[in-house]
């Protein structure tokens, strides 16, 4: 397979995890939000951060009421939200990432899209390029229109699982979960912090007991020594308010700090 | 009167509870992270023990009866009666509970449940602050640690309530985030609660977020509605052709709607707040004005923009200044068992001012928004209705934004941190 052209979504994805498998690597993948700093400005800092290593980014959909985020990442999306931002620009950031052959999945809020419409932004997000999608505040209870939608059209499904799940959660959680699992290392929000948490290895490992699908693990990443301690025990490392307080500075940090991730997952081999 | 129902009865099983998953048709249910499940779970779990437990209902009964004053009096509002056609109207006084409202029913319950829980730290959001001070007041019954949030502009407009908190021991911590208001204080709630749940009991104040809270917090209000049915049979012989609450979150409203959803004669009408009118697009009546949609953790009525992005309430009551509803009352709008009507600032005002000079109550402005709903439906009524109002908070916080409304005093005699509401009516103000 060679890209995005020639399978579904999920296909892709998969692929994405199985080239850095084969690789002896975690993959790095970034999250930048639509319309940060503006929507072309954050085509921009998504190109580069696939150009200087990241295998996969998260584009992140701007939402109101974003509860699991911490101060950095609601800044910038308030920010994307007083500039206009809407849904479909979202849709039109995964159309120029794809465009580039970059692999994209959009990270958001449930109730955007179930205004938008579960079926028809799946619909849509296929179309644009997209690879599936990730949702932090929809667990698999909640998701019946979703996990169809997602077949249909071929996408990924990522859910989120925390130190605070039982087996029994990990169990459905992972089962309803196509593409990859995102594993939050920490109970908080999200945000960059000096040292990885001590969960985060526990976390991956009860979950592995439930699913061989790859595991990303993110809250907390910031640096490539960071990024190298995680992708000793993680199939995938997320990266995103470092990401995000880059952009700040400008695409030159981005890149710099992208290059420095990319190096960390691929300086310290996993095995996997 | 003797042998009225009690908050235990509230919690007994009644047959209205929502499905497993916590849905109400296809309103509830749990849109929230992953992290906070066990959490809920957790609630979840020890609130059905809880309800069943002799020793909990009897300590919450101690409680409410010794500590928060229940029950609380239905009193006949007779000259508010010549102002709404006639029509007999009955006050149900939760203004007259300890800290001034209904939300310390709720609070006592699930403070009782923090300690069985074994945690030592409670969390709450507050808009106006009657929650807020309700949760300080038992957190520092109990001894327990008390953090509340409220947003920034509503700091302002209920500086004493603030101050009561604070004097209660409570850490409040103003919100700047977004609106600065109601949804942004239960918006860093749940950032403080994902990462403190170990130890951390989250306090929600209204009947909304994920299951089990909108039940729970219903059940811990019931007693509300079980009391004023009693009361009101006893003293009248009939039940009432209607029962009238202020919704926000909606919480005395479910209270006192309740334990009358089988009695098939008697209206249920929920006010919501229509801020400056709903056509203005600046209000607060989510279910007259909104759409379904997540938000805090529940399928409900929202108002939000074509992308869902949740838009901005108004309001002059800051307990009604919120952009969703408890999904049980999405749930008896959708099957039209309740009504809600939608009550402007003005012509809530308007029934503050009158409640205040025919029966010497001066009212929370939340709860005068459900006495300007009783009036219009009285004069639509007429003399033979018996309308039963949930008087659900006093208006002592309110006394300064009442001050400017009607320009009592003397403006430079206020503190200035309140904007003067700008309006065209000014001169419909006066006393």
């Amino acid at each position: 397979m060679s890209g995005a052209a020639t399978g579904t979504g999920l296909t892709v994805l998969d692929e994405v995890f199985a080239t850095a498998r084969a690789e002896g690597r975690a993959a790095l993948i970034g999250y930048l939000p639509t319309g940060y700093p503006t929507v072309a400005g954050s085509k921009g800092l998504l190109a580069q951060t696939l150009d200087a290593g990241a295998d996969l980014v998260e584009i992140g959909l701007p939402y109101s009421d974003p509860v699991l985020d911490g101060p950095v990442i609601q800044h910038a999306v308030e920010t994307a939200l007083r500039g206009g931002v809407r849904t479909k620009d979202t849709l039109e950031v995964v159309e120029s990432v794809a465009a580039r052959g970059g692999r994209a999945v959009v990270m958001t809020y449930w109730n955007p899209i179930l205004r938008y419409g579960v079926e028809a932004f799946a619909r849509d997000l296929a179309a644009a390029g997209g690879l599936g999608l990730i949702t932090p505040d929809l667990v698999p209870d909640e998701a019946a229109g979703w996990l169809d939608a997602a077949e249909r059209h071929g996408l990924g499904r990522t859910f989120l699982v925390a130190p605070s799940s039982t087996e029994e959660r990990l169990r459905s959680t992972t089962a309803a979960t196509r593409g990859f699992v995102y594993a939050a290392s920490t109970m908080g929000v999200t945000g960059a912090r000096d040292a990885v948490s001590d969960t985060a290895p526990a976390l991956v490992e009860r979950t592995r007991r439930h699913t061989d699908l790859p595991i990303g693990v993110g809250l907390g990443v910031r640096s490539g020594a960071q990024a190298g301690e995680v992708a000793q025990f993680a199939d995938g490392v997320i990266v995103g308010s470092a990401l995000v307080s880059a952009a700040e500075h400008g695409r030159a940090a981005v890149a710099r700090l992208a290059s420095e991730l990319a190096a960390g997952v691929r300086g310290n081999h996993t095995g996997r | 009167m003797t042998a009225l129902p009690t908050a235990g009865d509230g919690l007994a099983d009644h047959g209205h509870d929502p499905d497993g998953g916590g849905h109400f048709g296809r309103f509830g249910g749990r849109y929230m992270p992953e992290a906070l499940i066990a959490a809920v779970d957790e609630v979840a779990a020890a609130y059905e023990k809880a309800r069943h437990d002799p020793e909990f209902l009897t300590e919450l009964d101690r409680l409410q009866r010794d500590y928060a004053g229940r029950p609380s009096p239905v009193t006949e509002a007779r000259r508010l009666s010549e102002h709404a056609g006639g029509a007999t109207i009955l006050l149900k006084r939760e203004d007259l509970n300890h800290t001034g409202s209904h939300k310390i029913n709720n609070v006592l319950g699930q403070a009782l449940l923090t300690v069985r829980m074994g945690k030592t730290r409670v969390i709450a959001e507050t808009g106006a602050g009657q929650h807020g001070v309700a949760t300080a007041t038992a957190a520092a019954l109990l001894g327990l640690e008390c953090v509340v949030y409220m947003g920034e502009v509503d700091t302002e407009r209920q500086a004493l309530n603030v101050a009561r908190m604070r004097l209660l021991g409570a850490e409040v911590v103003p919100v700047t985030t977004g609106s600065r208001t109601l949804k942004d204080a239960l918006n860093e709630a749940y950032r403080d609660w994902v990462s403190s749940v170990e130890h951390t009991h989250y306090v929600l104040g209204t009947a909304a977020g994920p299951h089990p809270f909108p039940m729970m917090v219903r059940d811990f209000h019931r007693v509300i509605g079980l009391e004023a049915r009693a009361q009101v049979l006893a003293s009248h012989g009939t039940l009432p052709d209607a029962v009238l609450a202020c919704v926000g979150g909606g919480s005395n409203a479910i209270g006192i709607f309740h334990p009358f959803l089988d009695d098939a004669g008697v209206r249920l009408v929920g006010c919501e707040a229509a801020g400056d009118g709903v056509d203005t697009g600046r209000h607060a009546a989510s279910i007259t004005g909104g759409s379904p949609g997540a938000l805090h953790g529940a399928l409900t009525f929202v108002l939000q923009d074509d992308d869902g992005q949740t838009v901005e309430s108004h309001s002059i009551s800051a307990g009604l200044d919120y952009p969703g509803v408890g999904p049980e009352h999405s749930y008896l709008a959708e099957i039209g068992r309740a009504e809600y009507v939608a009550v402007t600032d003005t012509e809530a005002m308007d029934a503050f001012r009158l409640l205040c000079r025919t029966e010497g109550i001066i009212p929370a402005i939340e709860s005068a928004h459900a006495i300007a709903g009783a009036l219009r439906l009285g004069r639509e009524l007429g003399p033979d209705a018996t309308l039963l109002v949930n008087l659900s908070g006093r208006g002592d916080k309110d006394v300064e934004t009442a001050a400017r409304w009607f320009e009592v005093v003397d403006p430079a005699a206020l503190p200035t941190t309140e904007p003067v509401p700008d309006d065209a009516a000014a001169g419909e103000r006066e006393l």
